[in-house]
């Protein structure tokens, strides 16, 4: 299988601060895989650092076959890179369609002029872009929402809407940064069969920060364990599940004794 | 609100076609009563009122256009500008040394060409001030803008080679063209060549510059662009995730937001026939600001209205008030009555600010997003329960429009 994303002795420091220390990290095409590790292991440093938001301190980001490292976020997103956030971070006070136009940006090429002047052109991408975010809100059951606003989403909703506007982009590789988080039992399992779905239907290849191990183990191909900015484990679900240094990391060491006893 | 809630969810079919019929009237109206106003203004106020209005309308027309540049950069793109009067005086001195003769410029060119280059010269030094600020955000960027604000007119009192210093330019190309006139007997009609002194020339030219500032915003308000200055606004770090190129887009922002008053600046440095830095002190830019805060901050509609009502307060009402009480004064026999209200405007409309942000923060005629952020923590308990809740009927016929 080939290699979407290849992380080489990836570095990230804040002033004396290691977050993320000499990762090596990579992700096959069309797998889905799982970034897992205590609070304050580094994950989502790890994550921004992909994305584009933080540049790493050293180390290389390879995104297929182009070095993406220390390139801003909205290149990085043109490439083919989407992302969701740990916080929900919609874009409050527009209306659910027009945080999913705002998600197809890069996808649209109207200028400022073209728009001024509403050129053929414009009006017919305006209208395609229309149909394809009602579709997209369609596809993370959002749909007769068009027009509510982000802020007055339920919560379960802000997160699928989060997910569709992050697909408005058309990437390839799709980062979800806890993307059950707060959620209730029915909507975790609404939300991992959604995940699942786009691999199976929109070919994406996807990375996970997640704390639920149900949907961790459930859904992931391989799962990557950080603790104190270091890689600690990594492998198939069932081979990170028994790993004593992930038992140790999460539970502590008399854990791992109480296991082996 | 709960009316507003079943709007929402009813008829956003059914209604748009009768709002847009309504709105559509409404315009009509307001077109007739802007052309026809010149006629109004000689044939009904002067005679019953005892006053005319539209030597006053011009310049409060310049600063409703000088409003709607501004609305880009702190409505849409939510970055705080308290230095817009810098570009105001750059377009007029840009028109003002192109079109003078008294310029030592080598060249001369006609208004009309003044014009346009002030509108690009006015973007240009949108975009120098807005490199340096890409990085500041909120009281840090207002904090840059005002001291732009402040060395630009400083930079035209002391270029005085160049500008003349504290004298100023005198006198300023005037605008050549056709231009339509109302007769002594009140028809309208269109003389060409003519040289635009006459109120009401000055009058038909501003409202064409200010209908064409009105569709330009429009267009770029119900853009790609506008989407993500929104977008900037509500959340720079997620809009940057979703492509948005964030210098790319501030500048554009502060060039465009800019180069209205590139346009304002050149037609009041003509009118006036006269310029000087004094005209462009930093409670220029707090009364831009204000006007834009008074009506609605990002609702096109609302910087107008808010923008007539400010130049109304500013240049009409203050000034007959003052006349009334002097004469109510000499009729009742009490001097003390007879107070001039005009050194007292700022602490006036201090006042009325005041008051305006106790009662209503989001301006007389907010744009919906302004009107929810504001009042977010009285929502907050129906969020849940009222999805539809902060669609103004306004924002439903027009997404209605769109599909």
């Amino acid at each position: 299988m080939a290699l979407i994303l290849e992380a080489r002795q990836v570095t990230k420091r804040f002033g004396g601060l290691v977050a993320v220390n000499a990762v090596d990290f990579t992700i096959e095409e069309h797998s889905i895989v799982s970034l897992i590790g205590p609070n304050g292991a580094g994950k989502t440093t790890f994550f921004n650092v992909i994305a584009g938001l933080y540049k790493p301190t050293s180390g290389t980001i390879r995104f297929k076959n182009t070095i993406i490292a220390g390139q801003p976020p909205h290149e990085i997103t043109r490439l083919g890179i989407a992302r969701t956030f740990q916080n929900i971070r919609l874009f409050n006070n527009m209306s659910a369609l027009d945080n999913v136009l705002v998600g197809m940006h890069t996808r649209l090429k109207s200028t400022p002029l073209g728009a001024v002047l509403r050129l053929p052109s414009v009006v017919a991408e305006e209208r395609a872009a229309r149909v394809q975010a009602r579709e997209l809100l369609r596809f993370v059951g959002l749909q007769g929402r068009d027009l509510v606003w982000a802020k007055n989403l339920p919560y379960g909703d802000q997160r699928r809407l989060e997910l569709a506007r992050a697909l408005a982009s058309k990437p390839s590789l799709l980062l979800l940064d806890e993307p059950t988080a707060g959620m209730n039992p029915q909507e975790t399992a609404a939300l991992t069969r959604l995940i699942g779905r786009l691999r199976s239907e929109l070919g994406l290849t996807i990375l996970l920060i997640e704390h639920d191990m149900k949907v961790v183990m459930g859904i992931s191909d391989r799962v990557t364990v950080l603790d104190h900015g270091t890689k600690i484990a990594e492998g198939s679900p069932h081979e990170v599940q028994t790993n004593p240094a992930v038992i140790e990391a999460y539970l502590g060491r008399a854990a791992v004794a109480r296991a082996e006893a | 609100m709960a009316v507003r809630q079943t709007a929402a969810q009813q008829g956003i079919v059914a209604r748009a076609p009768q709002q847009r019929r309504r709105g559509a009237i409404a315009f009509g109206i307001l077109v007739a009563v802007v052309l026809i106003y010149p006629a109004i203004d000689r044939l009904v106020l002067g005679p019953y009122l005892g006053q005319n209005f539209l030597g006053s309308l011009n310049p409060i027309l310049i600063f409703v256009m000088l409003a709607l540049g501004l609305n880009i950069v702190v409505g849409f793109a939510g970055l705080l500008d308290l230095g817009y009067a810098a570009f105001f005086a750059i377009g007029g001195y840009t028109a003002a040394l192109l079109t003078s003769p008294q310029s030592p410029l080598p060249f001369r060119t006609d208004f009309w060409i003044a014009v346009i280059i002030s509108f690009f010269v006015a973007a240009i030094f949108g975009v120098i001030l807005g490199a340096p600020t890409l990085r500041l955000r909120g009281d840090y960027l207002a904090i840059v803008t005002l001291a732009f604000g402040e060395i630009v007119p400083t930079a035209f009192l002391n270029l005085e080679k160049l500008t003349g210093g504290s004298k100023g330019i005198n006198p300023i190309g005037r605008p050549h063209g056709p231009i339509p006139t109302i007769t002594a007997d009140g028809t309208l009609g269109i003389k060409p060549e003519l040289l635009a002194t006459d109120q009401v020339h000055w009058y038909y030219l501003i409202v064409i510059v200010t209908a064409i500032s009105v569709f330009l915003v429009i267009r770029l308000h119900d853009s790609r662009l506008g989407r993500a200055w929104m977008a900037m606004r509500e959340d720079e770090i997620a809009a940057a995730s979703m492509g948005i190129d964030l210098v790319r887009t501030k500048l554009l922002a502060f060039g465009m937001g800019a180069s209205f008053s590139g346009f304002a600046g050149s037609l009041f440095a003509s009118m006036l026939q006269f310029i000087d830095p004094a005209q462009f002190r930093f409670d220029i830019s707090i009364m831009v600001l204000s006007m834009i805060i008074l009506g609605g901050m990002g609702n096109i509609f609302g910087v107008l209205a808010g923008g007539l009502m400010f130049g109304i307060f500013n240049f009409v009402v203050v000034d007959r008030i003052t006349s009334w009480l002097k004469a109510l004064s000499v009729t009742v026999g009490m001097p003390f009555l007879a107070i001039d209200l005009s050194d007292k405007k700022l602490f006036i409309f201090g006042l009325l600010l005041v008051v305006m942000m106790l009662w209503k923060p989001e301006g007389l005629f907010p744009s919906a997003e302004h009107a929810a952020e504001l009042h977010a923590s009285e929502e907050e308990g129906m969020e849940t329960e009222m999805p539809g809740e902060a669609l103004s009927e306004e924002q439903i016929a027009k997404t209605g429009e769109r599909v």
